[in-house]
């Protein structure tokens, strides 16, 4: 094909490593630095690397545009959702001890799923810019 | 504080370069050097999101935009003299205003005196989290955040909005 | 000497003002709206800088809790920074998508050309 071997073949072995040092920053975010917002761009720049290596249509098979579009309002409803939860279970709004009463599991728990849907909106939005800015050509 | 000096001197790079590819190049310089600023000052989750954001995803959609429109910037042609005067005014006002500031790094100053060490003293009975960024991101300030990611939701819509091609045809 | 000492207690502040100035230079002298954008971004990066510094303790760490240490820099500037910087990349994202429909309207970024083109 062309002469971008080496690119592509880097692309393939570091691709994985980046998602799962996404995950690593999503779920370490209690004890160390990280959290929703960094692991969501570092996700989306996962993305952002295929597409540029490997061009446009082909990545579009894996990370079809569809699902992105969907991941920015489902995110901001698991947000909502833990949020009224706890309102329906008679307490402040995110106030997470509503999930579990054991000491502070209910905490950890809501921290989870609101980072959780942090991650989804933030690397939904960025892919999603993304894919309208290279579009547009 | 060489960091800082060497921040100085890309923004003067910034200002100067007329080639718009060098300049977006030198954002992401300046980007990395924030980062490490940012580290240096204990703000290690703020670190690593400006190292990704900044350095990453903004210069990748930056230059994709440059793609779409033109390389270079046009030789300024109006006057200079009115921006600079307002720069410096606005310069002078602010110098005179960091004689009311702290030092750099003392302890005794009303920031640290209030909310902030509270959330320090009270993040691991509270919530059970190391982290005090996290637990007052996600749990003391949640609203706060939902806000933000609304925000967000709404930038990304927004741009769907404005780029995406509509299948429908105009006849 | 007394001032030379001020001068470096200080020094944090005034390269943040001179970020803040240049940013502001940026965006009022230049025409082209992908270096308007840039000079926004400096703008708001000194904000970081200037909320963030003034939070950092000589000698103390980062505010993850550990037995080991007792002193913590202040996390409350940190979490709204954090905040900040996302939000400013959408913002920046959007600016960025309406610079490119303009190019595409007017087939140029120049202030001066589109106000020329909507005279004609």
């Amino acid at each position: 094909m062309r002469l971008d071997v080496i690119l592509r073949i880097a692309t393939k072995i570091f691709l994985p490593f980046i998602f799962m040092f996404a995950i690593y920053v999503q779920l370490h975010g209690d004890f160390g630095p990280g959290g929703g917002f960094q692991a969501g761009v570092i996700l989306a720049a996962g993305v952002v690397l295929y597409t540029i290596t490997f061009g446009e249509r082909k990545a579009k098979e894996y990370f079809p545009e569809k699902l992105f579009e969907i991941m920015i309002p489902v995110g901001v409803l698991i947000f909502l959702l833990t949020g009224l939860y706890s309102l329906i279970h008679g307490y402040n709004f995110l106030d997470y001890t509503a999930i579990s009463h054991h000491g502070t599991h209910g905490q950890h728990l809501g921290v989870l799923i609101i980072e959780m849907g942090v991650l989804i909106t933030v690397s939904g939005s960025m892919v999603t810019i993304f894919y309208n800015f290279i579009n547009r050509d | 504080m060489i960091l800082l000096t060497l921040m100085a001197i890309v923004v003067i790079g910034i200002i100067r370069f007329k080639n718009l590819f060098n300049v977006i190049i030198l954002g992401s310089i300046y980007s990395f050097l924030m980062a490490s600023i940012l580290l240096v000052l204990d703000a290690v989750d703020v670190a690593l999101t400006e190292a990704s954001v900044g350095a990453g995803i903004s210069t990748v959609l930056m230059l994709s935009a440059l793609y779409l429109t033109k390389r270079n910037e046009n030789p300024i042609t109006h006057n200079q003299i009115w921006p600079l005067l307002i720069a410096l005014i606005t310069g002078a006002l602010l110098v005179f205003g960091t004689y009311g500031m702290p030092e750099f790094g003392i302890i005794n100053t009303p920031m640290h005196n209030h909310v902030g060490g509270e959330y320090l003293a009270r993040s691991i009975s509270d919530t059970g989290i190391e982290n005090v960024v996290t637990s007052v991101l996600a749990s003391y300030r949640g609203f706060d955040t939902l806000g933000e990611v609304t925000v967000i939701f709404t930038a990304a819509i927004g741009i769907i909005a404005i780029l995406k091609k509509t299948k429908t045809k105009v006849k | 000497m007394i001032i030379i000492n001020q001068f470096i207690a200080s020094y944090n502040y005034f390269i943040i003002i001179f970020l803040m100035i240049a940013g502001l230079y940026i965006v009022v002298a230049r025409g082209n709206m992908i270096k308007k954008l840039i000079g926004l971004s400096v703008f708001q990066t000194s904000v970081y800088l200037l909320y963030i510094s003034p939070g950092k303790i000589i000698g103390g760490t980062a505010p993850i809790i550990n037995d080991n240490y007792t002193l913590y820099s202040n996390p409350l500037p940190h979490v709204l920074i954090l905040t900040a910087i996302v939000v400013g990349i959408a913002t920046l994202a959007l600016g960025l998508s309406l610079t490119i429909r303009i190019n595409e309207e007017f087939n140029t970024i120049e202030e001066d050309e589109i106000f020329n083109k909507e005279e004609l």
